[in-house]
């Protein structure tokens, strides 16, 4: 995992178009800005989409990222979202080696992070668990002597937390400003 | 009303007021040029699709309104790719009409299918793949509202051809910004910015005022003048800023950069404040940026609010535009100066007192032609000065020929100097000589072109003439890629490599008049004024005056690339002060 200083989470809303995604990430590559996970799909309000991208900042300040992303016609709104004020969650989905002998002890882990067994084979398990991206991390680690077969995770979603909603969210910048 | 997307998109662009259009059909765009017939909207054949890409940019620095390029897909569409990329470095407004195969067989590779929005993304500010004939208009709308709005820049609307062929219900949109939730320009400067930018100005000792093309591209020539003049700061213009501000008045210092002159470029160096105007602390104006005038403060003015602190930060960012934020700053400064009270005024004598002694000990020079020896290239560009007046467009390809021609010109009123700056396309000079005068027929347009950049789009003299377009062409021929011949003497311990060219293959005389212009050669100093002359007589055709110059000159002052601008190099025979 890179860095927890590095990354910044940066909530990006925009049109939903075909074509949008791209512009998104072209922009990160042609800049040379680096992505560290992405999920995207419609908001509740279908003609727009929510874009959650952690981005790696070494090189890049934060703000470049921010205003050039703003000049991209089909982007509304960016909020940078600081991980102390946000609530995070990551999906993990992964395929699991689980004979006779090790089913118990893989279910057993499955259950104390509070995750949910999907899928039953004769010789894996496939389990899913939500949870932030740290202790994803840490139930990967945990499964890993089990055997993996696939192991996919959906990207970072972040949402501001609730208390710290007007005050302490930062609004990077907002073309209305 | 019912129409085609064909026809609804050139009664788009006449409801926009297009008046030309520079382009060259083919398969997937062929719906669209049968409307063309029918339509007041000049068409201008070129006769390659970067020549349409170039001349719609010359159109747009000229008139200062977009340019209108259209061409069909895949080949067509990649020859377009340089003058988009040169339009987007330079924030040149244009608007680019592509052809697509129909929709049904996007994705197929079908002949000549090109993913043109995939590859114009990066180098537009924003393109279209348009779906449904019923879009056309608002697409239309949108696209010339981005292209002009803001940073203006270019924009790419690709049509597939079942959509130009299908059927639509005729409208035009009231608002085109309506369907644009994400794009809303900052024009407005804060006031509390602008209040403190006021502050540093008169604090200052040694301002320097920094223009950019943005003063041009925001008409806002006027003010800055008008703050110049009440504030008594120089102005350095940038070389997209030639003409922004009159090289005449006393307070124009000229060009800064790689190849500005000395004051210019030492004035910022030493300055205590940079009041940077609708630039963008380019790489060719910084050098190495961390030794980039050193004790200035900045107050940076621009639109696109990316520029701030992008490169060098601003002590007062101000996003806007450069026209709306110039007329409140210079009530500010007024206001500032009357709080403080009348003898608050800085002195600013002994800055411009050594100013002075820096314009005095290094002027711009080089040594005359000697007896017998070739032509000198900034002989002729004096030349072509002195006999056209300032009202004069020179456009120019990208080399030596064009810092001379940004050095040796004398700039008086803006969008009179049309150049590629920011990404330096040769083969640029042609065919936006050609928009230039299509925008203004009145005008007479100069190109100041390399040999080496003539090769690359002269052909568009074959369109000029056709289309009676009488553009002037002066090509100082030294034989070389003389650029890059320049860097290999200095820096590759004069070993040429692929630079020499030939000053006689091809035979620029004959190649003119092939081309149905007035082909003139020039080998003397004693011929110069003749050839300038007898061109500028001849208002019927093209004419092309190929100047034999001197291949050993070199462009001076230069500030090596990648070091500071306090190493300056004013000349081959190094005098005091140069290091
Ligand atoms: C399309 C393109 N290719 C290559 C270059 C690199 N380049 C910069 S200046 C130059 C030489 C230009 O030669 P010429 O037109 O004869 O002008 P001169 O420098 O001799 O005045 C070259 C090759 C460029 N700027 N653009
Ligand atoms: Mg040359």
């Amino acid at each position: 995992m890179a860095d927890q200083q590095r990354r910044h989470i940066l909530s990006v809303l925009v049109e939903n178009r075909s074509g949008v995604l791209a512009r998104v990430a072209g922009l990160f590559s042609r800049r040379g800005y680096n992505i560290f996970s992405l999920a995207v799909a419609p908001t509740d309000d279908e003609r727009f989409s929510r874009i959650t991208v952690v981005v790696d900042v070494e090189s890049a300040p934060l703000e470049q990222i921010v205003k050039q992303l703003h000049k991209l016609v089909n982007v509304l709104k960016i909020t940078e979202l600081d991980p102390s004020d946000a609530v995070e969650r990551e999906l993990l989905m992964a395929s699991v080696t689980a004979s006779a002998t090790t089913r118990g002890q893989v279910t057993e882990l499955v259950a104390i992070f509070g995750g949910t067994v999907v899928d039953v084979g004769p010789e894996h398990l496939t389990v899913c668990l939500a949870d932030e991206p740290r202790r994803l991390d840490d139930f990967e680690e945990l499964i890993r002597p089990f055997g993996i077969v696939e192991l996919q995770r959906s990207g970072q979603l972040a949402l501001a937390k609730l208390e710290t909603r007007a005050p302490r969210l930062r609004r990077v910048s907002d073309r209305s400003a | 009303m019912k129409l085609t997307g064909a026809q609804a998109l050139i009664k788009s662009l006449e409801a926009q007021g297009v008046e030309v259009i520079f382009g060259l059909p083919g398969g997937a765009i062929l719906p669209v040029y049968d409307p063309i017939i029918d339509s007041p909207i000049r068409h201008i054949l070129v006769r390659h699709e970067q020549g349409a890409g170039h001349a719609a940019e010359g159109y747009a620095h000229v008139t200062g309104k977009p340019g209108v390029m259209m061409v069909t897909s895949g080949p067509a569409a990649t020859n377009i790719v340089t003058p988009l990329a040169d339009a987007y470095m330079d924030s040149v407004p244009v608007v680019c009409i592509t052809g697509q195969v129909g929709t049904g067989s996007i994705g197929t590779d079908a002949f000549q299918e090109a993913d043109t929005t995939g590859i114009t993304m990066s180098i537009t500010k924003h393109n279209w793949l348009v779906t449904d004939p019923a879009d056309i208009p608002s697409v239309i709308a949108q696209a010339f509202h981005v292209a002009t709005t803001g940073r203006p820049g270019p924009v790419l609307v690709d049509i597939p051809k079942d959509v130009s062929n299908g059927l639509m219900e005729w409208y035009w949109p009231e608002d085109p910004a309506a369907g644009l939730p994400g794009y809303r320009p900052t024009l407005k400067g804060h006031p509390r910015m602008i209040k403190e930018a006021a502050k540093l100005i008169c604090d200052a000792s040694r301002p320097v005022i920094y223009a950019g093309g943005g003063i041009i591209r925001s008409g806002a020539s006027g003010l800055l003048r008008s703050l110049a003049e009440l504030t008594g700061a120089p102005v350095t213009t940038t070389l997209m800023a030639r003409g922004a501000f009159p090289d005449s008045h006393p307070l124009a210092l000229g060009m800064p950069g790689m190849h500005g002159n000395y004051a210019a470029v030492t004035a910022m160096q030493k300055a205590d404040l940079l009041i940077t105007l609708g630039a963008r602390f380019d790489d060719r104006v910084t050098g190495r940026v961390d030794a980039f005038a050193p004790l200035a403060k900045v107050v940076h003015v621009d639109v696109d609010p990316a520029e701030l602190g992008k490169v060098r930060r601003a002590d007062v960012p101000i996003v806007g535009d450069c026209s709306l934020v110039l007329e409140e700053l210079v009530e500010a400064v007024r206001a500032e100066w009357q709080r403080r009270g009348e003898n608050s005024r800085v002195d600013l004598s002994p800055w411009m007192a050594e100013i002075r002694s820096w314009q005095q000990r290094y002027p711009l020079r080089y040594e005359p032609t000697e007896e017998g020896s070739p032509l000198k290239p900034q002989f002729v560009v004096e030349r072509l000065r002195e006999l056209n007046g300032p009202e004069t467009i020179v456009v120019s390809g990208v080399g030596q020929h064009q810092m001379w021609a940004s050095q040796y010109w004398r700039f008086e009123n803006p969008n009179t100097w049309v150049n590629s700056g920011g990404l330096g396309t040769m083969g640029f000079a042609v065919p936006a000589a050609i928009g230039a005068k299509v925008g203004r027929p009145g005008a007479t347009v100069w190109a100041i072109d390399g040999d080496g950049c003539f090769q690359m789009t002269a052909q568009e003299l074959v369109t000029a003439t056709a289309e009676r377009i009488p553009i002037k062409v002066a090509i100082l021929n030294n034989a070389y890629l003389g650029m890059v011949r320049q860097w290999q003497e200095m820096f590759y311990d004069q070993r040429y490599s692929e630079v020499y060219l030939s000053p006689d293959l091809p035979d620029y005389v004959m190649w003119a008049e092939a081309m149905g212009c007035v082909g003139i050669r020039v080998e003397s100093p004693d011929q110069v004024d003749v050839a300038i002359q007898k061109a500028n007589s001849i208002d019927d055709r093209p004419v092309v005056v190929e100047f034999r110059t001197d291949a050993r000159e070199m462009v001076y002052p230069m500030v090596p690339a990648g070091a500071s601008n306090d190493d300056i190099v004013v000349g081959p025979t190094q005098g005091e002060g140069g290091h």
